[in-house]
């Protein structure tokens, strides 16, 4: 299917329907059509096209009612593209639709207490129960999980082996009884995070994805597609954080210094790099080559967005020294960008942590991209039971 | 207008490594450094004349090659990854480009063919931001008159095009002009005093020495990228021959993390660099300066960074003469002052990028 085929396509569908109409009926319809993510499968939503047409109906359809993305990011950037990979049939039918609209929120129960960086050795248990499996655990880290309906689970089925290979990954309904969300109050005041204890949750074998046994290599499909959304979005030259920077700059020229001046000026060199580093990669995925640039597009993504926010909060002075709020409120939806200047400096901390540390960025990048040996590991080929924790 | 490389480009950087590859590796630039002549016009002769990078930036009517910046940085990039000791940068995007500013066409079509090389009589850490104190003096009998320190290629150039007077450029055949080499701290592109006493010269037209510079300082980010690349590439092969407590040191975190670093910051400068030679081969869309400031701004600072961190990561071997790493490190830290140090190019982007200093 050509560009034009496509929108052509976007066009006829514009025609039939009434963008000021209901919104969910429109978005709906826009999913029957494949309009939704162009390269996905006809009858996901898709068109089984490349990814890069999806540029051409988003341009025919600006203007229409669009997705939440903050709400739906763990839904749209990480859960809708594993379950096309893993999912049975029956699951991608139930799942993609409700989860692309934004009728059913998702969220992602990965981390743990006992399991941050070192994931592959989460402690959450799942027992077979017949055609069910009973889940007892607890995850942290969980956003959203206070608005979400389903949720993308990991969890031990087998501690008799290795770390890596006792995992098996669930689709966990959070209606279920013994699902327990609790906010998690941050740095920023606000609760965007909780914990969520799971006590006897009853999840169907229906809802597994993937086989038992095969769940660390379903959430790499995960891992990597969050850190592709993370760091990866495009942005226009002089746009995302930078931007705000630069705008506190020009409009207020009574806080400018010299050396403030000096280091505006090194951040916008690097905030341009980065931007086109991101772009390249983007032609290249597009041309049908993928290099390995992503695995270090969140890397410099954090590493900006926080120099940038502390450089001003800094710069504002007497301004600085305020906050806009710290009460303990459960946040809708992830906004790096948005609130105060203290908002954004305590929240872009959470770049470098979120999605793998920076630090386990650093080890991939040098292991996968660069070829260099790991680190002697001691717990490669010892049953779970028996780490030393 | 793409980041990428065509498969034009790609076939260009092969024929250029191939004949590096077999004439111009670590040993035998080693050796040449300390001869009679650091420069090798030898491979320079046959890069003009069998691959043709000397005319890349001259129309065909002129005898040429017809290509654009583009061609030119993937050249860069090769000459940079191998120190190699060639007159490009000085005669065939320097001194051509000016040339080409001006229109004249006889010259041009003897640099293109690699016969005649030339060089651009400014110091080689001129910036394209700022107008100099005037080094070469037009006598009332019309002959020039001047000392400029620091010339790049002017040793190996036979004919000196320098500026003189207000935006004029003159035209001195080598001979009428005193060149001395100075021990220089890039070995493999050394730089001279060039002195004029009343030196017959022959005025060609006006030139706007900023955008020759620009446009120099643009492509030079891409030699930049082809030397921290090497860098890069030869200590990654370092640190996983190299063992240390019954290990390759590149199993070690300390110096994982460092190397991944690294890395991003080669990637970002590749999207800087093309970026600059993209939009200085066709300045349709955009203004190529503000790319330009941003491509040199960076990648001078991660070429110098990647080598500094080159030597250290070699541990002793890095500091040696018989290594060829510090070759990378002079030539980054040459480059890094090199037409427009990377303050320079940042305080242009307060004007380009419209972040105005205190008032």
């Amino acid at each position: 299917m050509t560009a034009e085929e496509v929108e052509s396509l976007a066009r006829g569908f514009l025609a039939e329907h009434d963008p000021g109409g209901d919104r969910l009926e429109f978005l709906r319809a826009r999913f029957d059509a494949g309009l939704a993510w162009v390269h996905f499968p006809a009858g996901l939503g898709g068109l089984g096209v490349h990814r890069e047409l999806q540029q051409v109906v988003e341009q025919v359809l600006a203007g229409t009612p669009q997705l939440d993305t903050g709400v739906q990011a763990i839904g749209l950037g990480m859960a809708a593209p594993t379950i096309l990979a893993f999912g049975t049939e029956e699951q991608k039918r139930r799942f993609l639709r409700p989860l692309w609209t934004g009728e059913e929120i998702w969220c992602q129960l990965f981390s743990e207490p006992g399991a941050g960086s070192d994931l592959a050795t989460l402690a959450t248990r799942a027992v077979r129960d017949g055609d069910e499996w009973i889940v007892d655990g607890q995850k942290v880290w969980t956003s959203g999980a206070h608005h979400a309906r389903w949720a993308i689970l990991v969890a031990r089925t087998d501690a008799d082996v290795p770390k890596h290979r006792g995992l098996t990954y669930f689709v966990c309904d959070m209606h279920a009884p013994g699902v327990d969300v609790r906010p998690l109050r941050q740095i920023t005041g606000e609760a965007e995070f909780n914990e969520v204890f799971l006590t006897g949750v009853r999840l169907g074998d229906d809802l597994r994805l993937g086989e038992v046994g095969d769940g660390w290599r379903v959430a790499q499909t995960t891992l990597m597609n969050e850190r592709v959304a993370i760091g990866g979005a495009p942005v226009r030259r002089g746009g995302g954080m930078i931007g705000v920077v630069a705008e506190t700059w020009r409009s207020r020229p009574e806080l400018r210094t010299h050396d403030l001046h000096q280091r505006l000026l090194k951040l916008w060199v690097e905030a341009e790099v980065t931007r086109l580093a991101g772009a390249r990669l983007r032609e290249q995925l597009a041309a049908g080559q993928p290099g390995p640039e992503g695995s270090g597009m969140k890397l410099s993504f954090a590493a900006l967005n926080q120099a940038l926010s502390g450089l001003d909060v800094e710069l504002r002075g007497e301004e600085g020294l305020e906050y806009d709020d710290w009460t303990f409120r459960r946040s809708d939806s992830v906004d790096f960008f948005g609130r105060g200047a203290g908002y954004r400096y305590l929240r872009a901390k959470g770049n470098s942590i979120e999605g793998g540390t920076s630090e386990i960025l650093r080890n991939i990048v040098a292991e996968r991209v660069l070829g260099l040996p790991s680190e002697p590991r001691v717990d490669k080929d010892v049953p779970w039971k028996d780490l030393p924790r | 207008m793409t980041l990428l490389y065509t498969e034009v480009e790609e076939e260009l950087r092969a024929s250029v490594r191939d004949l590096l590859a077999d004439r111009c590796g670590p040993d035998a630039v080693l050796a040449r450094i300390e001869s009679a002549a650091p420069y090798d016009m030898e491979l320079w002769k046959t890069l003009s004349r069998d691959i043709g990078v000397a005319g890349l930036l001259v129309p065909e009517a002129l005898g040429g090659a017809g290509a654009t910046a583009r061609e030119v940085a993937v050249v860069l990039e090769e000459l940079g990854r191998a120190v190699a000791p060639v007159p490009f940068l000085t005669s065939a995007v320097l001194a051509t480009r000016a040339l080409l500013e001006i229109g004249e066409e006889d010259l041009i079509q003897e640099l293109a063919s690699g016969d005649v090389t030339a060089a651009l009589v400014v110091p080689l850490a001129a910036s394209p931001y700022r107008s100099p104190a005037e080094a070469v003096t037009v006598g009332a009998d019309g002959t020039l008159s001047g000392r400029v320190r620091a010339v790049a290629g002017a040793d190996v150039a036979d004919v000196l095009l320098v500026p003189a007077g207000p935006g004029a450029l003159y035209r001195v055949t080598a001979e009428h002009a005193r060149i001395e080499v100075a021990p220089s701290l890039d070995l493999t592109r050394p730089v001279a005093t060039v002195t004029f006493d009343g030196a017959p010269g022959e005025a060609l037209g006006h030139v706007e020495r900023r955008k020759v510079l620009s446009f120099g300082a643009g492509l030079l980010a891409s030699e930049q990228l082809g030397t921290a690349q090497w860098c890069l590439d030869a200590t990654l092969a370092h640190i996983r021959e190299r063992h240390q407590f019954a290990r390759p040191i590149g199993s070690f975190q300390a110096i994982k993390h460092r190397m991944a670093d690294l890395w991003l910051d080669v990637v970002r400068a590749r999207a800087a660099a093309r970026n600059a030679a993209d939009l200085l081969a066709e300045p349709a869309g955009d203004s190529p300066e503000l790319a330009v400031a941003v491509a040199k701004a960076w990648c001078s600072e991660v070429a110098l960074r990647v080598a500094e961190e080159s030597v250290q990561l070699h541990g002793g071997i890095g500091m040696t003469w018989e290594h060829p790493v510090h070759l990378y490190l002079k030539r980054a830290k040459a480059g890094q002052i090199a037409l427009g140090s990377p303050g320079a190019h940042r305080e242009a982007l307060a004007r380009l990028a419209d972040l105005p200093g205190p008032l």
